[in-house]
């Protein structure tokens, strides 16, 4: 039974699983020429967002640190790409690495106040934290533009179009899910599993779990401000909005409706999220009642997400298959 | 037709007819409906504002039935959340989904400044009636923003600097919501008042949504001045007016305000506290112009409740266009024509009972009023015109060139004189 | 700083403390992060305004508000929070996910305009007190404030049902070992939380006004206060309320650059810290 379920079939020399990530990035690739300029633009928001709630995920599923403050996080990189490319006239490209460099210190800074804290007491700290963030950027108007934001042609000239930008992000995404997913399956990424299943087993075990809590809190920071650089690009524009906390409910509600802990499940949760919007506002102003049921009843009845339950049915009929041969 | 009508209708035609523009149909544009975008904040800190600002244009467009230039109108409504990077992404959708042949409205600075950033880049026609960051109209003009029916923030604030030297204040202090349309109102009060002699003793800045001003009112009562200016919109306006009464200052020193702070989307669900307010506007409810009042009696009629400025300014703004339009032939899709036509519109219909003229900057120039907060008969309280400065532009008495040369107002210049 | 702006900060001290000790009854006893409390102090001041105009009376409008608000705190414990019973993190996400619910409610029937609940005639107009004209309606405030404080003291401390809550915030499973019906004093508590909530929304539509955005800003505060006093104590939400109420005033008049920093600073600290708050104890569980 067992061999059987094991045996890979290879086509070309790949296994099931790269075919499938190939099949997958054919077709993302051929989205835009399918879609309209409109759809396209939702298409990269769907990637960028996705971003943002897998970096999210690699605390909250990983590590079981729900954080509420990766808005903020994301944001800053916005910020700081949008002011150096506006206002200090550096070239995109400097202005991304400088973006990334801030979320990724942001992070650090948070890590180290909040990587002693768990559970509802972490979610507080966080959200606490993104608060003083937002509160900065609202009020240090000299360098932030205070409530009107900052604007600035930040793309370099030849992402301009909604096309050749899609792809620049569908790059950068392939990039990163593949990062995050080499992360998770390291080593470190095998003890913050261990971490979130029993702290102090791991402590019992040796493992320094601020440390690992530590960095793992910064990693997870540093994709967010990759996605929040691009969502500066894909924007022109940056505003206290955008590292408010209604950004990090955003992002954490795409997480879980895509899945905790299933990383990917964080571009489901984004798509199934941006696509409920545009489809509800088209026939009513109350999306967000809609979303708060939707979030209701995600808690409710399917906490593991749209993957997550996905996972559950696949794994309760295999296993139901295998007892039946079993008889 | 409102947006969900527009929307049933054209997935019907798209799911007929295929996506795509095949070149026959640019023939047929000219029946085709002029596709209005209208974005307001529907919901957030300034969602009473944004709900007249949407019956304001329905109210036009229902009194022409919906056509203008003989082709159909349709208006799609998307709501911007009082907040900029929902706005951005509204119009992104009204332009690049919906089609829109322009875009209309919004009510905060900063929503408006983001709106104008994207459409600097698609050239879609923009007009705002009621943003009023002074800057979109001066030093960074885009083409294709026009402020039709508008206002810009320190254009009513300067006359009244000089009504208020002309009561004989020589000290007063300024409260305002800390962004660019506060300090712009400041800024032209400050400036006026100051260079005519008189003395701005201290100037206070609170963010957006204070609930509690009473750390500000102590300050302001011990000052002893002639007169306070409290430049709030919305919901502080409330309840700064209901806090200077209750804290006593009504008596003992007078109220001066925006014209936000007294519209009737604020003084409408207030009592006797503001009772005597004086601003200065273009617009006053209970003016006794004849075309004012008709005005006003019809959009009570249809909605129970006396028109604000926001209803009035989307009113008009509407109304602007359409007259460009008719002059044009409906020819919307020529975009050069169709903002050029409107630049060289002059409102002859506009409620305020006298024709409206653009300045050489794309900003009206108005009759301005000063006018005060009194009871009707009925109970109820609305604006009435107290004095009037003809012929007000943005740039007051000065020359643009030079003007332009002074930074914009801000927090840290609000072309104060020192004496 | 002068006798009126320590007035200023006690008053709205007296406010936070009536909305934050409901946040804490709830967060102490229940455990459960309840980020619909906003909401309800909205929502309770919306419909005691609805009250108190059609009734003519403030007192049938506190009324009101309370009896409604505990009905829909009753809904949300009840109705929803019974599916996650146990874990926190879909409580407070379940309990998020109601605010977006009850506020979009709110705006579709009250609109985005903002009420200010009427005040009775008798407290209308200020009065001299150490020297300053005050509001007599914000004094009443502070007397509420610390009539309230009495009145769960006095619950806590000298009922039964007071020792029962106290000894669950500290072991609720012990507390139903020996035989007690915990879940009866679990809805109590969750509606007394609740009914607090919406006093206070009443209260606060009097001075503060009701709008749109209210709901996140109490909430807001009310999180710092239950932090920085600590989860589930009575004293602590006393110590937290007068803190924040008069950093806020004192931040508004000092520091207005950094207003949020003035708060959420001190309250970041104690997290990291101190995670238990000044006065808070830790649960055995």
């Amino acid at each position: 039974m067992t061999e059987a379920g094991s045996a890979q079939t290879k086509i070309a020399g790949m296994t099931g699983r790269a075919v499938s990530v190939v099949v997958v990035l054919a077709i993302a690739a051929a989205l835009p020429l399918q879609l309209s300029n409109y759809q396209t633009g939702l298409a990269t928001e769907v990637l960028i967002f996705g971003m943002l709630a897998m970096s999210i995920d690699i605390l909250a599923g990983f590590a079981g640190r729900t954080s509420l403050g990766h808005g903020a996080i994301f944001g800053v990189s916005g910020y700081v790409v949008v002011y150096a490319s506006a206002q200090a006239g550096l070239p995109p490209a400097v202005a991304f690495v400088l973006g990334m460099t801030a979320a990724t210190l942001v992070a650090i800074i948070f890590a180290l106040l909040a990587v002693r804290t768990s559970g509802v007491y972490f979610l507080l700290l966080t959200l606490a934290l993104g608060m003083i963030v937002w509160g900065i950027c609202l009020r240090w108007t000299q360098v932030t533009g205070g409530e009107n934001g900052m604007r600035g042609d930040v793309r370099p000239a030849f992402l301009v179009t909604h096309r050749a930008f899609y792809w620049a992000v569908l790059a950068a995404a392939t990039f990163v899910s593949y990062a995050m997913w080499r992360f998770v399956r390291s080593p470190f990424g095998l003890t913050l599993l261990g971490i979130r299943d029993s702290e102090s087993r791991m402590k019992s075990l040796g493992y320094n779990v601020p440390l690992h809590l530590f960095i793992g809190f910064a990693v997870s920071g540093f994709f967010a401000g990759i996605a929040g650089a691009l969502y500066a690009m894909f924007n022109n524009f940056v505003s206290p909005s955008t590292v408010a906390l209604a950004q990090s409910v955003e992002g954490v509600l795409m997480m879980i409706a895509g899945g905790v802990g299933t990383l990917f499940g964080g571009f489901v949760g984004a798509a199934a999220i941006i696509t409920l919007e545009n489809v509800v506002s088209a026939y009513t102003q109350r999306w967000q009642t809609v979303l708060g049921v939707t979030f209701i009843l995600i808690m409710i009845c399917a906490p593991e997400g749209i993957i997550g339950t996905l996972r559950a049915i696949l794994t309760r009929g295999r296993l139901a298959k295998e007892r039946y041969k079993g008889n | 037709m409102d947006r969900r009508q527009f929307l049933k209708n054209s997935t019907a035609a798209v799911a007929a007819a295929g996506t795509g523009a095949a070149p026959w149909r640019r023939a047929f544009a000219q029946a085709a409906p002029i596709k209005i975008g209208l974005l307001a904040p529907l919901t957030g800190v300034v969602a009473s504002g944004g709900k007249e600002m949407v019956e304001g244009v329905q109210f036009y467009l229902d009194s022409v039935n919906y056509q203008i230039a003989g082709r159909k109108v349709e208006l799609v409504i998307e709501d911007d959340a009082s907040n900029p990077d929902t706005a951005l992404q509204k119009a992104r959708r009204l332009v690049e989904q919906g089609n829109c042949h322009m875009l209309i409205g919004d009510l905060l600075a900063n929503t408006g400044l983001a709106v104008a950033n994207y459409v600097k880049g698609t050239g879609t026609p923009y007009f705002i009636p009621i943003i009023a960051a002074d800057d979109l109209t001066q030093r960074q003009r885009i083409k294709n923003v026009v402020r039709v029916a508008g206002y810009s923030a320190s254009a009513f604030t300067h006359p009244f600097g000089d009504w208020a030297l002309k009561q004989g204040y020589k000290k007063i202090a300024t409260i305002s919501q800390d962004y660019t349309f506060g300090h712009e109102q400041c800024g032209g009060l400050a400036q006026v008042f100051t260079e005519g002699g008189g003395e701005v003793v201290q100037q206070f800045w609170h963010p957006l949504n204070t609930a509690d001003f009473s750390p500000y009112l102590g300050q302001l009562a011990d000052l002893k001045v002639d007169a306070v200016f409290a430049m709030e919109t919305g919901a502080d306006a409330t309840r700064f007016i209901q806090q200077y009464a209750s804290f006593g200052l009504k008596g003992k020193t007078p109220l001066l305000g925006a014209m936000n702070a007294t519209d009737q989307s604020v003084i409408r669900t207030l009592g006797e506290e503001c009772d005597g307010i004086i601003a200065a506007a273009h617009f006053a409810e209970g003016s006794d112009n004849p075309v004012t009042q008709k005005f006003t009696r019809d959009y009570e009629a249809k909605y129970g409740k006396i028109p604000s400025l926001y209803g009035f300014s989307m009113y008009s703004g509407m109304m602007w266009v359409a007259e460009a339009l008719e002059k044009l032939g409906g020819k919307v899709e020529d975009r050069d024509a169709f903002l050029d036509t409107v630049l060289k519109t002059e409102l002859v219909g506009s409620p305020l009972g006298k024709t409206v003229k653009l300045d050489a900057y794309g900003n009206p120039i108005y009759d301005v009023q000063i006018r005060k907060v009194v009871k009707r008969a009925d109970g109820k309280y609305w604006n009435v015109p107290i004095a009037s400065y003809p012929g007000v532009s943005q740039f007051w008495k000065y020359d643009p060139e030079t003007y332009m040369k002074q930074p914009p107002y801000s927090r840290t210049f609000q072309g104060i004189k020192k004496a | 700083m002068s006798t009126f702006q320590l007035l200023n900060g006690l008053t709205f001290a007296a406010l936070l403390f009536v909305v934050a000790s409901g946040f804490t009854l709830i967060f102490g006893l229940l455990r459960i992060v309840n980020l619909a409390h906003g909401a309800l102090y909205l929502l309770g001041g919306y419909i005691g305004f609805a009250v108190a105009t059609r009734t003519g009376s403030f007192v049938l409008g506190g009324l009101g508000a309370m009896a409604a608000i505990a009905a829909i705190g009753f809904v949300l414990d009840q109705g929803l929070l019974r599916f996650v019973r146990g874990n926190d993190l879909r409580q407070v996400l379940l309990t998020l996910g109601f605010a977006f619910v009850l506020d979009d409610m709110a705006l579709v029937i009250w609109g985005g305009d903002s009420f200010t609940v009427p005040i009775p005639q008798m407290l209308k107009g200020g009065m001299q007190v150490f020297g300053v004209f005050y509001p007599t309606y914000r004094l009443f405030v502070l007397a509420t404030g610390i009539f309230v404080f009495a009145g769960l003291w006095l619950l806590l401390n000298h009922t039964r049902l007071g020792a029962l809550i106290r000894a669950g915030v500290d072991d609720a499973e012990m507390v139903e070992a020996s035989g007690v019906n915990i879940r009866r004093v679990f809805l109590v508590t969750f509606l007394l939380g609740s009914a607090l909530a919406g006093l206070g929304g009443l209260m606060g539509g009097a001075f503060l006004s009701l709008y749109p955005s209210a709901d996140a800003e109490i909430l807001v505060f009310s999180l710092a206060i239950v932090i920085i006093g600590g989860r589930g104590s009575l004293v602590g939400v006393g110590v937290g309320s007068l803190l924040v109420g008069l950093l806020n005033t004192l931040g508004q008049v000092m520091f207005p650059e950094l207003a949020y920093f003035v708060i959420f600073g001190p309250m970041a600290l104690l997290l990291a810290f101190r995670p238990l708050g000044l006065f808070g104890r830790a649960a055995t569980t």
